[in-house]
């Protein structure tokens, strides 16, 4: 319903650096997901924007206004917690009425909304049950319904689902986009999870000390980490450190062009951008059926890799197996990403001294 | 050795407890209560000879016995009552702000406790005497608050404590006021152990009798006070027992209330356990 700008946010706790000039802009009704490590300030940044923690510097605009001044319960957003932080001392239909009645609505008003909005939550009979009488997950649809009862502008979720089993993750998340979607809610998502940031998110922002590392669509910060955490953090990476002479690395066989300076680069290859039958070979270490495909930790360079192989490849532990490379991304010293291709193998071009 | 002598064996601690326990506890309170009825009981007879009211009547036919009972009565309400006012923004500020010597403020309330208390009452009450409180209702109203301080502020620092932070943000987060959030969220939570905090202070300054007798006589009697006049002018077992069972009613009362509101264990969770 709303647009959120979050401009040059910084936050220091006693001295550290906590948040450090973040800048996002999110659209209306987007869904964007704050993705990190735990302590990479992420959930500082979340808590400065529901106005629980003031900002060092910065301002967040909600639809032009700066917000930072004003207390929490005169934001315009909704906050739900990973602890569901429920009210146990009230029915379901007391949590979900509570900031209703704070706004002055009729008896009948509330009565109406909360019976709509536990609908919604596919909660409908359990008003007069107490949290402490509801499972896991129905104690955060209940804290989904407390908040999204009040149309904030701004839905804040905080790790919600983190407590909950992986099955009811998967389902929870499913239904919180589909009632993002219905009622066009602003959202944002803090996880420290890539598989629910990848599959939720319109946009993920990828953090890491306080910083942003890279803000993107879930392909792109997947195909094209902008930097080298990015390409470690999401997905499974394997990364091998090569020295940059002239433009060229060498990966076994392969030759990689890297459009920058001379030095130390790391290089990035997804298990699934490796193929068999290349030249650069190593031995099967394990091999680990994931039921749709097969992962290899195979040894090549005395390095360990990993490799995904087609389930109908027949290969066992202590196989001697050759590498082709299709894809790779180059980091260099500072982590930043660089233009990187591979160049051909040594047999097709010009040999190299080693 | 057969299974049933090692059970006995086994249950013989906890059986010893219990008669133990129930020897101490049971038996002087049920002399008390016989003693109240009794009206000739003499050696060697294990219960009275003679039962009746005789000193019931006597007793409530003194006008100093019905001063003292309402005394002690509206002592104990106001006490707790200021001392809830005082302490619970007190407690709370404790339990979630932070400030300089925090720790050390909390615990010279426990150094109050420390203190021989005849002592410190001897101390105030020199200080009370140059104010004119001495023999006023306003002068022991101040020592029992001071007597109040320890409960009423650890016990719901602990209670504060306890609550997850993240109750009172989502209250502030549906739009409630820091006041609001305290009223709705917080005193609720924290309720049984606050319930506990304000009985025991309501029992104790009831029956509290040093601070009382320093500061209130001659003017002010509670009635234990009264008590102890009594049975120091003439010693009448009866007159002992009745006011002992007397007094044991606004407490018992008091108990029987809290039960139907809290359950044994949330006082037991307010008191630490």
């Amino acid at each position: 319903m709303s647009e959120l700008v979050i401009d040059r946010l910084s936050k220091h706790f006693s001295g550290t650096r906590a948040v450090a000039d973040v800048e996002v802009a999110i659209d209306d009704g987007e869904l964007v997901c704050l993705l990190g490590p735990s302590g990479c300030g992420k959930s500082t940044v979340l808590r400065m924007i529901a106005g629980f923690e003031r900002p060092t510097s910065g301002r967040i605009l909600i639809d032009g206004e700066d917000v930072v001044a004003l207390p929490p319960d005169r934001r315009p957003t909704g906050m739900v917690f990973q602890s569901h932080a429920l009210w146990s001392h009230m029915t379901v239909f007391q949590n979900v009425a509570f900031g209703l009645k704070l706004r002055r609505l009729s008896r009948a008003a509330i009565r109406e909304k909360v019976a709509g909005v536990l609908d919604l939550v596919g909660l409908t009979g359990f008003e007069a049950r107490y949290p402490g009488q509801l499972s896991g997950g129905q104690q955060q649809r209940v804290a989904i319904a407390r908040c999204v009862v009040l149309e904030p502008k701004i839905l804040l979720m905080d790790e919600p689902f983190s407590a909950l089993d992986a099955h009811l993750r998967v389902r929870l998340r499913e239904e919180v986009r589909a009632i993002q979607r219905r009622l066009g809610l602003t959202t944002i998502f803090v996880t420290h999870d890539q598989e629910e940031a990848l599959t939720l998110a319109d946009r993920v922002v990828v953090m890491r000390s306080g910083t942003v590392e890279q803000i993107g669509s879930p392909s792109a910060i997947y195909a094209e980490p902008a930097t080298r955490f990015v390409a470690g953090f999401i997905g499974t990476m394997n990364i091998i450190e090569r020295q940059v002479t002239g433009g060229l690395a060498k990966l076994g066989d392969t030759r990689i062009a890297v459009d920058g300076p001379d030095g130390i680069y790391g290089f990035a290859l997804r298990p699934e951008d490796l193929s068999l039958g290349g030249a650069w070979s190593g031995e099967v270490q394990r091999v680990l059926d994931l039921g749709a495909f097969r992962m290899l930790d195979v040894t090549v360079s005395s390095e360990t890799i990993k490799v995904q192989v087609d389930k109908s490849v027949r290969i066992l532990v202590g196989d001697e197996i050759g590498l082709d490379i299709h894809e790779v991304a180059a980091f260099d010293g500072e982590g930043r990403a660089r233009p990187a291709r591979v160049h051909g193998t040594i047999e097709s071009g010009v040999r190299l001294h080693a | 050795m057969t299974a049933v002598p090692r059970r006995l064996l086994q249950m013989a601690p906890g059986v010893s407890l219990a008669t133990l326990l129930t020897g101490f506890i049971i038996v002087p309170i049920a002399a008390v209560f016989l003693w109240a009825f009794a009206e000739v009981w003499r050696y060697p007879s294990l219960i009275p000879t003679q039962w009746g009211f005789r000193f019931w009547a006597a007793m409530l036919s003194r006008a100093d016995v019905w001063a003292a009972l309402r005394t002690s009565i509206a002592l104990s309400v106001i006490v707790t009552l200021f001392s809830a006012l005082i302490c619970l923004p007190a407690a709370y500020a404790f339990a979630r702000l932070e400030f300089p010597g925090k720790s050390a403020l909390l615990l010279s309330f426990l150094a109050t406790q420390a203190f021989p208390k005849f002592g410190l009452y001897i101390a105030i009450a020199s200080i009370f005497f140059s104010l004119g409180l001495v023999g006023t209702f306003a002068g022991v109203v101040l020592i029992q608050l001071v007597n109040t301080l320890l409960l009423m502020i650890w016990i719901p620092v602990g209670a504060f404590q306890a609550i997850d932070r993240r109750l009172e943000e989502a209250a502030r987060d549906v739009g409630a006021s820091a006041t609001r959030t305290f009223l709705s969220i917080t005193l609720p939570q924290a309720g049984p152990a606050i319930g506990a905090a304000l009985l025991l202070t309501f029992v104790g300054t009831f029956y509290e009798t040093e601070g009382a007798f320093l500061i209130g006589a001659p003017h002010v009697r509670t009635m234990p006070v009264l008590m102890i006049s009594l049975i120091n002018n003439q010693l009448v077992v009866q007159y002992g027992a009745v006011l002992s069972v007397m007094l044991w009613v606004p407490s018992f009362i008091a108990l029987l209330f809290a039960r139907k509101i809290l359950s044994a264990r949330a006082i037991a969770g307010g008191l630490g356990a």
